[in-house]
């Protein structure tokens, strides 16, 4: 270890050593992780986009527990409707080994140059007036102080590093899904499909089922924050494996937080840059947040370059990451926003009615707006405050 | 006070994520609430599993 560095990322997820390892091609950087095992315990329901994945890395066959066609939407009557890949907001393709992946990321890192420090935690930055100048650090029972002239933030849902830089990142319980999944066999899936289930079965989120070998997989839901009351999500998913999976047995219990809330305001301070969910880059529609924290990772990465290029860490060169990740995926979360706060206000016969209205479809005319326009000149009472997005 | 049933949380962090107050600390398997929680409950709302409660 170096006495002090060009980067410091905080949090080995994918935003994080997927930064570190953009940066390291060029900079002294640091990567830390205040778990003892990178990638464990996985929080997350392992589905992403093929197309999405591959424009950020070669995928390898070790990261990938399974291959799927396409997803199937099923109302709360049990009506479905199968889409294609694309259309199923990215989220599938692919059913990863999150645990061999983040680390293999984490490998990518180290092999780029970055040093790597596990069970590592960061408890508050160096700062000078308005300026972050580094990472105050818990490691192994050893308090140091690590000087950078770059911090990055990628210390996921629960991040901190955002708010002792003054950033607001408190997420409001309407903006959160409060998740809960089993990793179960003995269940009959359709290996080659993910599977969402919308309705009163998950108030305000989605069930999901995403098969990861032949008859077990990712059985989980997410529940809005504020609509759990009383019933917790665990009960909820008890509830759901009871009705669609009764014959399943749990291997692993994963709870987690996933944002569904507006991107934070304000991604960079002097020094400082805020990546994937720590940035609240997840998906509002359906919480996927990898492929975003991949391309902030990397723009993030890009900018610190470039800010140790011109020797300048002002708010004016890191401003370059908030505009690029902006006119990125920007647009998107917000008009995905707009529309998570429409449909979580929907009753399961306005579900039904709109799962109804597409059945007949097929697959070849179908993007994610050309859905969204069908779906609204079909229920153009229901979807009214939606027609001008699009 | 908040209270942790250390026998239920699966240590996500979504409270610590909701917390106003930042009062929460996670590290690794273990929880602990500081002394600036206003014991608003955001965080025993939002736990998927009901690790928290207040007593
Ligand atoms: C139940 C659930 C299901 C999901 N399913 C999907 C899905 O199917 N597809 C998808 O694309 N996305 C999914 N997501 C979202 C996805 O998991 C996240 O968007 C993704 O992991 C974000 O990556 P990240 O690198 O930003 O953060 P994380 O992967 O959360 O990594 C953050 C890292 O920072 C570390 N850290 C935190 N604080 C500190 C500190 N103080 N010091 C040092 N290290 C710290 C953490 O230990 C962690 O390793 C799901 C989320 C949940 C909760
Ligand atoms: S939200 Fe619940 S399960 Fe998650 S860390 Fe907090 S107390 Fe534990
Ligand atoms: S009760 Fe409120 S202030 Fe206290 S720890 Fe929970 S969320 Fe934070």
């Amino acid at each position: 270890m170096k006495d002090s560095y060009d980067v410091i990322v905080v949090g080995a997820g994918p935003a994080g050593s997927f930064a570190a390892a953009t940066a390291a091609a060029e900079c002294d950087a640091l990567l830390i992780e205040k778990r003892q095992e990178i990638g464990d315990p996985v929080r997350c329901a392992e589905g992403i986009s093929k197309l999405g994945l591959s424009k950020f890395l070669q995928p390898q066959t070790k990261w990938i527990a399974n291959e799927v066609a396409g997803a199937r939407i099923f109302a709360p009557d049990g009506t479905k409707i199968e889409v294609s890949g694309e259309l199923a907001g990215g989220e599938v393709g692919y059913v990863l080994e999150r645990k061999i992946f983040d680390r293999d990321l984490a490998k990518n890192a180290a092999r780029a140059g970055a040093d790597l420090l596990v069970r590592a935690r960061a408890t508050g930055l160096i700062t000078d007036h308005d300026t972050i100048k580094g990472v105050k650090v818990q490691h192994l029972g050893e308090a140091l102080e690590i000087p950078a002239s770059v911090v990055i933030a990628a210390d996921g849902v629960e991040s901190q590093v955002g708010r002792w830089a003054g950033i607001n990142t408190t997420l409001k319980p309407k903006d959160i899904e409060s998740c809960a999944q089993y990793y179960m066999t003995n269940v009959d899936l359709l290996e080659d499909s993910c599977d969402f289930y919308l309705g009163s079965e998950a108030p305000g989120g989605y069930g999901w089922a995403f098969p990861k070998e032949h008859k077990a997989g990712n059985i989980g839901l997410g529940v809005l924050g504020s609509r759990l009351d009383g019933r917790r999500s665990i009960d909820y998913l008890d509830a759901f494996v009871e009705r669609h999976f009764p014959s399943g047995q749990r291997i692993e219990l994963n709870v987690g937080g996933a944002p569904v809330s507006n991107a934070v305001s304000t991604t960079v301070k002097p020094g400082l840059m805020l990546v994937g969910d720590a940035a609240h880059h997840t998906d509002p529609i359906t919480g996927g947040g990898i492929i975003n924290a991949l391309e902030g990772g990397k723009l993030a990465g890009e900018v610190a370059k470039e800010a140790v290029r011109l020797q300048d860490f002002s708010l004016q060169v890191l401003q370059r990451y908030e505009s690029a990740w902006r006119a990125s995926f920007g647009k998107t979360l917000d008009r995905n926003y707009r529309i998570k706060e429409f449909f979580v206000k929907l009753s399961d016969e306005d579900l039904n009615k709109l799962v109804h209205s597409l059945e007949g479809l097929t697959i070849e005319e179908m993007s994610v707006s050309g859905l969204m326009r069908r779906v609204i000149s079909r229920n153009p009472r229901l979807l009214m405050g939606l027609r001008h997005l699009f | 006070m908040i209270r942790v049933n250390i026998d239920k949380c699966g240590h996500c962090g979504a409270c610590v994520s909701v917390c106003p107050t930042n009062s929460i600390t996670l590290v690794e398997s273990c929880l602990s609430i500081g002394d600036t929680c206003t014991t608003c409950e955001t965080c025993v709302a939002v736990c998927p599993v009901g690790a928290l409660m207040v007593s």
